[in-house]
């Protein structure tokens, strides 16, 4: 098993912890991760992007030009990393603030409104988990045990109080998750 | 086994100085390696193993610090980047005159000047050739993944103590900001003050015994003579570096008819460009240089006889291949392939460029 | 009577400091590095510290300083003497640290240094040879370079407009919070050696009291440089360096 993955939107959207806590599911289930973000001035209110790479094998290039997944959290991510799915890959996207929606027909296209999820949980900083659910319902590639096993791992002991939190709203996601085509 | 851990390369190298027991981190904020620096202040290893952890003026304080510590027989380094290593050339060749131990981690990002903060091998040349004044090597190691900036940590301060010598981690944006797993090594206890006695004693500062001549650590001889041979001794040992302490690895180069030199992150994006080649029939092989000096030339030498082409992949406006190009000797055509300015090439790119330089 | 009859143990009324090496030192006559290295020597041979002691010897004349006192030293970059030190005594805390800089070293290339490793308040002791000239380059304008004085890059006299103001870095380094205990001496007569080896000792006494740092500056002629005689150096001192270099304790905490 190899899954490629571009997430990219905002910054403050929880782009990059999204991607960590997918790399340590993968750790927590043996596999190779690497996790490599855009970095500098953009950290916050710019773009922002992360590639997760979670295999079975040794990871080569960390760098990748084409994805299985990409999961795109705004409009400027949608014009840069739309062409870059591979054909027959997935591209999940939140439709807040998106002006052309993905029209590519050889690669399955899913939906989700996170903003308003997170908002219904009364909380906008699950956003990111949300959108993980989504992406988990459609590519169960880490078992919720293991997300919750990374997320225990990445997260400081004294916020370990958000777990249950968290795991609602990745369950929020994977019911609220659209197939488009 | 070891736990696994979720880390940056920049955090890598912080938690593998603490563990190989370290005893001094002197450094200077500077993008995109300052995880370095902020990790060690966080864990605070001068409560845990004694480690001495400063945030110094400047670079160039930084490396006179270590200077300071080395000149001690401590085991001691400092991290910076591109700009910052500039700032320290001139510590570096004192330090290499007074042939003084001690590891400088550069993550490298573009220049020339303030540059950019994005990945580049623009420093190829200063790590390898020089930066500093005078006729000195440093001991070069490139790492290629988060493991391997731990492990040239400790792998770095056995190098620059067997020789006396400072060694480089010559990484990049990509390797510092990149997280992979990480498994820690076994824990090496800091020396005590009798061990480093012990080591270091015929040459260290470290008070001064009735039993035994004082020690001056200089790089300064006024007479030619004695500096000359001073540079000959240097030499020789440069020489027993090359002979001794080449590292490199090779991906599917046994019946490789056309090889990619790179190092660093671009040896990662390349062994996909092995693979995309070797899926369309082309026998394509790679050679990752893992010390730059000394540079694999007999391993490259080995494989010219079997080769049509070699490319050099470099995230710079072409540095290694001038080595590579020393080796071939004009027995093989050699090219080059590399993006400057912080612009990281994807394999697609790097395999189109193969093969239009091999049509 | 000949010499033999005078060099007898009973005779003696001054030995050489057993810190002190034999080399010759290289320094001219009429320097006063040479009455300041015997001073440190004594302090050190007084305290009995030869073993912990690690000095740090800056780029000027006194680079050689190494040459001069038997104990473990560092010869370091121009100007860079005091990060050595702040180093030297963080990873060595029960060594006595101090580095041995001119004005140049001190007040110019290494101003950065110098203000940060007092500001850090490192328990070192750092001492300081104003002679207000560049020395062992021959003579060119220093920081500390009175203004109308002559040297080989202002042959006309340190004009303000043109090279700015002589730098008192004493007074500047007195308003840090680092140092515990900074000093201007010199060492032009008996009365004012003894009042510098006395400030010596403080500061090296200081450094194992974590006080912070401990500066003695000490203002001193150069003969060469200045192109006068000894003895007419002193008085030049006297009568121009005094004035705009007061001698006094500045802080002492």
């Amino acid at each position: 098993m190899k899954e490629e993955i571009i997430i990219a939107g905002f910054g403050g959207q929880g782009v990059l912890s999204m991607g960590k806590i997918l790399a340590y599911g993968g750790i927590m289930q043996d596999q190779e991760v690497s996790w490599l973000p855009s970095y500098g001035p953009e950290m916050r209110g710019g773009t922002c992007n992360v590639s997760v790479i979670l295999s079975d094998n040794k990871i080569s290039s960390p760098i990748l030009s084409r994805f299985d997944t990409a999961i795109i959290l705004n409009q400027q991510s949608m014009d840069k990393f739309e062409k870059q799915v591979k054909p027959g890959g997935l591209l999940i996207y939140d439709t807040n603030g998106i002006t052309r929606h993905p029209e590519r027909t050889d690669i399955s296209i899913c939906r989700i409104d996170a903003v308003e999820e997170a908002a219904k949980l009364g909380n906008a900083k699950a956003y990111n988990m949300v959108v993980l659910g989504a992406f988990l319902k459609m590519k169960p590639i880490v078992t919720m045990d293991n997300v919750i096993r990374g997320l225990k791992k990445s997260l400081p002991p004294r916020r370990h109080n958000l777990i249950p939190m968290n795991e609602e709203a990745i369950t929020v996601g994977m019911n609220a998750v659209v197939k488009v085509r | 086994m070891a736990e696994k851990v979720l880390m940056k390369g920049n955090e890598a190298i912080a938690y593998a100085a603490i563990n190989c027991g370290a005893d001094g981190y002197f450094g200077y904020p500077i993008t995109p390696q300052s995880e370095v620096m902020e990790t060690l202040m966080k864990e605070k290893p001068w409560e845990s193993t004694g480690m001495v952890v400063l945030q110094a003026e400047s670079e160039t304080a930084s490396i006179n610090m270590v200077y300071g510590g080395a000149a001690c027989g401590k085991k001691v380094m400092t991290s910076s980047s591109s700009p910052g290593i500039s700032l320290m050339c001139e510590g570096l060749t004192y330090l290499a005159g007074a042939e003084l131990p001690c590891l400088v981690v550069n993550v490298m990002r573009g220049g020339p000047g303030l540059g950019t903060i994005q990945p580049s091998q623009g420093d190829y040349f200063q790590a390898t050739k020089g930066g500093g004044h005078g006729d000195y090597r440093l001991i070069v190691l490139a790492p290629a993944s988060v493991q391997d900036m731990y492990d040239f940590v400790d792998e770095a301060f056995e190098l620059a103590f067997k020789y006396r010598n400072p060694a480089l981690i010559l990484a990049d944006g990509v390797i510092g900001q990149m997280m992979e797993k990480v498994e820690f090594r076994p824990k090496k206890a800091r020396r005590t003050d009798e061990e480093v006695r012990q080591q270091c004693d015929s040459w260290a500062t470290l008070g001064k015994p009735k039993t035994r001549e004082r020690n001056v650590i200089t790089s300064l001889a006024l007479d030619p003579v004695v500096m000359e041979n001073f540079n000959i001794k240097l030499q020789k040992k440069y020489a027993d570096i090359e002979a001794n302490e080449v590292r490199y690895s090779t991906y599917k180069t046994e019946d490789a008819e056309h090889l990619i030199v790179a190092f660093g992150c671009m040896s990662r994006i390349c062994e996909n460009v092995v693979d995309m080649a070797r899926e369309n029939g082309i026998k394509l092989g790679l050679l990752r240089p893992i010390t730059l000096f000394p540079f694999p030339k007999k391993q490259i030498d080995a494989l010219v006889p079997q080769l049509k082409s070699i490319m050099s992949v470099e995230l710079n406006a072409g540095q290694m291949v001038e080595d590579v190009q020393l080796v071939a000797a004009g027995r093989v055509p050699v090219g080059f392939y590399g993006r400057q300015g912080g612009v990281v090439p994807n394999p697609d790119e790097i395999y189109e460029a193969f093969l239009k330089f091999i049509k | 009577m000949d010499i033999n009859d005078i060099i007898k143990p009973e005779n003696k009324v001054y030995g050489k400091s057993s810190v002190l090496t034999d080399n010759i030192m290289h320094y001219c006559p009429g320097c006063s590095h040479g009455v300041v290295h015997k001073l440190v020597a004594q302090v050190i041979e007084e305290m009995d510290i030869q073993d912990k002691t690690i000095g740090v010897s800056p780029v000027g004349c006194s680079v050689f300083a190494y040459n001069y006192l038997d104990i473990d030293w560092q010869e370091a970059a121009h100007g860079r003497a005091p990060a050595l030190a702040t180093a030297i005594k963080r990873l060595n805390p029960d060594k006595y640290v101090f580095t041995y800089q001119g004005d140049g070293d001190l007040a110019s290339i290494g101003t950065a240094e110098t203000m940060h490793a007092c500001n850090r308040g490192e328990n070192i002791v750092i001492i300081f040879i104003n002679n207000a000239i560049y020395g062992m380059t021959g003579g060119q304008m220093a920081p500390t370079t009175l203004l109308g004085q002559v040297t080989a890059t202002t042959p006309y006299g340190r004009k303000a407009e043109l090279n700015g103001y002589p730098l008192k870095i004493t007074e500047l380094l007195a308003q840090l919070e680092g140092t515990c205990y900074v000093t201007r001496q010199s060492v032009q007569n008996p009365a004012a050696v003894r009042k510098t080896k006395a400030a010596i000792r403080k500061a090296f006494e200081n450094s194992m009291m974590k006080k912070g740092t401990s500066f003695v500056e000490v203002v001193s002629t150069c003969n060469s440089g200045w192109k006068i005689p000894p003895v007419e150096a002193n008085k030049w001192m006297e009568e121009n360096m005094f004035p705009f270099y007061p001698l006094g304790d500045m802080k002492d905490r």
